[in-house]
């Protein structure tokens, strides 16, 4: 089935709590080559169809205002996968 | 990764005497500015441009306010200020409880963040309060929250509302504080500024309370808790600007995140640290940062500071100096540590795995000195940043609109007289979103983790336990009434505080002592500033007439959409202290058989009311008459009471009037009475709207054990307190008002249940 996907990740700039949560757990288990770790979320979209050059635009407009919170995240990428 | 930041120096400042520097877009005025630089005796580097104009700006320097505040500090008598352990000016005012034990308590709030991004601008609104309390020694012990909203039928109001109450719920769960009571109205003025304040209370044994100050010269300046990054440092971006060199301005982002896991293991750090006795000085970090955190410390405890500002540990390493002052990164706490006691430091935050640095340290020349590597970027005296900031008499102007608002009463409304349509007009006002029952929000905070509270929402103020051994406690209530404000703001905030203080004495707790939160407009509006100084005169006198001082507050200015102000909104906290919570009075009836009683005089008071609100749409008329000799007899009545153990439910009178009460009282335990107004007409000589909907002061429902009858009465009348029987609680599960209406518990509680879920569940 065609997917639109799109990912979402807290700013850059902004505390990541689960992100500091889960690098201290990995710290502490021994993985000390890991300096960071920052958790976003995925989203998919899936159509019956390919999606047409229009859909992929109507994807980034819904993942800009509905998926992602635009104060404390941004939309890394929105992409195709077709299988 | 690592880039060549370059700095602005004091050297540089000096060479470089008419750089042009962006005061204006900083938020300074040109007089501000100028004195600045009289100040410092030549420009200011950027980062003491960037210190100079947060803590100077109105959040921060109180500089609007401040000639109206002074007089909670000087409207007080020597008996009020008897148990007044901290007052005004340090981060939360301190009240001795007895037996050794003080609290802590505070309001502040976070209404622009929580309208930019209501669940983290709710949550960190709550993880501030709680480091305020924290940093005066004290263990947190309960949460509060009072929350203004726009319409209900608004499409904006469900996110604001969603989010600020996940947010709040989110961080308060998470650090296990229980959420004991607060306030939430909807209203259109609220719309493009919604207002989030959080109450936090905290115990603490009488030798524990600590200070922020800085004072022993060779001390230690030690950053601690969460590393510091880009969070709600959008407003410096200007600077920002001018200090990267090539990539052009950043656009750091306006709101922080909070994480609760990180506060509860600082929370727990901390205290262990106030018990090894290792820490001499504490602040936390909130608005303006390490700005406000180290020349606080360093004001307060007429000394100085020199630190390294490299020393701080970062989230980003792309920080510039003036970010790294300015930022609110979350979750970080600076002490005062003696060197001598920094092995014991380092070993109890080691074992917390929290982090810190040491940043500096104490100085006898009372300056403030921040380096950035070699290189000094800022060099100021610490009280012209701290304490010394501008101070402004705005003009103030009586309000072109208020005497035609206040002609306009209520009392020339249509009223009905028909049994049907009394019923319906009450089953209105029940059921609409500001008298309905807010338990859809409540019910998502944990009232009850840490086994200490006593009584939480729907009760009449929230009630915790201080002392385990002995029952000691608190309770606490807050209140606001815009409406009331916007009709007179002097007696609307005395209004405010008069709720407060008969919520707590209906608990059994005895009222000791009031915290604020002044939620209004922009104070450059003259009409608002003199809303502003009516409200601050009325609390202040009010205090003085019942007793209890002003310990500490917030203002909150600039609450407006446009050039539309909110209604001045002075959230007013009271504090009252309990022997023994097992005496707590509750809310609702108890039990079969108990007579009803209306203490206090029922007058023609609709003007402002929810009735004229709900049925006509209606706001217009001068407020309910106060009468505080008449509160503080009503509060002795109902300690002397309470003592004898007379009182089985008390429940105060206010918003909806008595039919809002008695619908209440039956539904906090679904109990059902008979109830007659016949009395009650014809000794204050009103009709049946009046009776119903007035919202007269000074009044409470009371409900008594059949036994206790004689001597309740004796003492009503020994006290002149006026007293009525009005009903007789029953088990047939019904509640009827004779020659009114009647209703099923169960209908009752459809009406009154349900708006809220069905608004946003």
């Amino acid at each position: 089935m065609p997917k639109i996907i799109v990912e979402v990740m807290p700013k850059a700039d902004l505390l990541d709590p689960a992100g500091k949560a889960v690098a201290n757990s990995l710290q502490r288990q021994g993985h000390s080559a890991i300096t960071n770790v920052r958790i976003g979320k995925r989203i998919e979209l899936h159509y019956e169809e390919a999606p047409t050059p229009k859909q992929i635009e109507d994807a980034k407009e819904i993942a800009a205002y509905f998926l992602s919170n635009g104060v404390i995240e941004d939309v890394v990428s929105v992409s195709v996968e077709e299988l | 990764m690592t880039k060549n930041i370059s700095v602005d120096t004091t050297k540089e400042a000096k060479k470089t005497p008419d750089k042009a520097q962006p005061w204006k877009e900083l938020g300074l005025k040109q007089e501000e500015y100028d004195r600045i630089k009289v100040i410092l005796g030549r420009r200011p580097t950027s980062a003491e441009l960037a210190m100079y104009s947060v803590m100077w700006s109105e959040h921060c320097s109180y500089k609007s306010s401040k000639i109206y505040l002074r007089q909670f500090g000087e409207k007080v008598t020597p008996e009020m200020r008897k148990n007044l352990m901290v007052g005004m000016g340090e981060n939360a005012g301190v009240v001795d409880i007895g037996e050794g034990w003080a609290v802590t308590f505070k309001v502040e709030s976070h209404n622009h963040p929580s309208y930019i991004e209501p669940f983290q601008g709710a949550a960190t609104g709550v993880g501030g309060i709680v480091r305020d309390i924290l940093t005066m020694g004290a263990r947190p012990i309960a949460v509060m929250d009072q929350l203004r909203f726009g319409a209900v039928d608004h499409p904006d109001t469900a996110r604001v509302v969603n989010g600020v109450v996940s947010g709040i719920s989110f961080y308060g769960n998470c650090l296990g504080l229980p959420n004991i009571g607060g306030e939430t109205v909807f209203d259109k003025v609220y719309q493009g500024n919604p207002l989030v304040n959080a109450l936090s209370v905290g115990a603490l044994r009488h030798e524990d309370l600590k200070l922020a100050k800085a004072t022993n010269p060779g001390d230690l300046v030690i950053l601690f808790g969460a590393r510091t990054g880009a969070d709600g440092i959008g407003g410096v971006s200007v600077l920002a600007s001018e200090t990267f060199d090539s990539e052009g301005p950043s656009r750091r982002p306006a709101v922080q995140v909070g994480d609760p896991f990180a506060e509860k293991v600082l929370i727990e750090c901390s205290l262990e640290l106030y018990a090894a006795q290792v820490v001499a000085g504490i602040q936390d970090l909130g608005g303006a940062g390490l700005s406000c955190a180290t020349s606080e410390l360093a004001s307060n405890g007429n000394a100085g500071m020199k630190v390294q500002l490299k020393n701080v540990l970062l989230r980003d390493e792309s920080l510039t100096p003036e970010e790294i002052l300015m930022s609110e990164s979350q979750e970080r706490m600076m002490a005062i540590v003696p060197k001598k006691d920094l092995k014991a430091f380092t070993d109890i935050v080691n074992k917390h795995e929290v982090e810190f640095s040491v940043m500096g340290e104490v100085i006898k020349e009372p300056r403030l000195y921040i380096m950035w590597g070699d290189e000094e970027i800022v060099n100021v005296p610490p009280r012209t940043v701290a304490h010394d900031g501008p101070v402004y008499e705005r003009p103030v102007a009586y309000p072109s609109w208020i005497d035609s608002l206040k002609a306009n009463s209520a009392s020339t409304l249509p009223r009905e007289t028909s049994e049907e349509a009394l019923k319906s007009q009450i089953n209105q006002v029940v059921s609409s979103p500001n008298q309905a029952s807010k338990s859809w929000i409540t019910d998502q905070y944990d009232h009850y983790v840490g086994g200490n509270t006593a009584l939480a929402m729907p009760d009449d103020s929230g009630m915790v336990r201080v002392s385990e051994e002995t029952g000691l406690g608190v309770a606490i209530a807050t209140d606001a009434n815009g409406k009331y404000c916007q009709l007179d703001p002097y007696t609307g905030t005395q209004l405010a505080l008069a709720e407060s203080y008969r919520n707590v004495a209906a608990s059994g707790a005895s009222p000791m002592a009031v915290t604020n939160c002044l939620n209004f407009g922009s104070p450059e509006n003259p009409e608002v500033m003199w809303q502003f100084k009516e409200a601050t005169a009325g609390l202040a006198d009010g205090c003085l007439e019942l007793g209890i001082p002003v310990t500490g507050g917030n203002v909150s200015f600039y609450n407006q959409t446009g050039d539309v102000a909110i209604y001045p909104t002075p959230v007013v906290g009271v504090l009252g202290v309990i022997d023994d919570v097992a005496r707590r009075i509750p809310s609702g009836w108890q039990d079969e058989g108990n007579n009803i009683y209306l203490l206090g005089i029922t007058r023609d008071e609709l003007d402002g009311s929810a009735w004229a609100e709900t049925i006509h749409d209606h706001l217009g008329g001068k407020p309910p008459v106060v009468d505080l000799k008449q509160e503080k007899a009503l509060a002795e009545l109902m300690h002397g009471a309470n003592l004898q153990g007379l009182i089985a439910s008390a429940h105060d009178l206010s918003e909806g009037g008595l039919v809002q009460a008695i619908i209440e009282s039956s539904l906090r335990f679904g109990v059902g009475a008979r109830i007659w107004l016949n009395e009650i007409l014809e000794r204050d000589n009103v009709d049946l709207t009046a009776a119903l909907f007035s919202e007269s002061q000074a009044r409470m429902l009371i409900s008594v054990g059949r036994e206790d009858d004689v001597k309740f009465v004796g003492l009503c009348e020994a006290r002149g307190i006026p007293v009525l029987r009005i009903g007789v609680t029953d088990s047939t599960k019904e509640l009827i008002i004779q020659d009114v209406a009647g209703w099923t518990i169960e209908e009752l509680a459809r009406e009154h249940e349900g708006t809220i879920p069905e608004l946003f569940g």
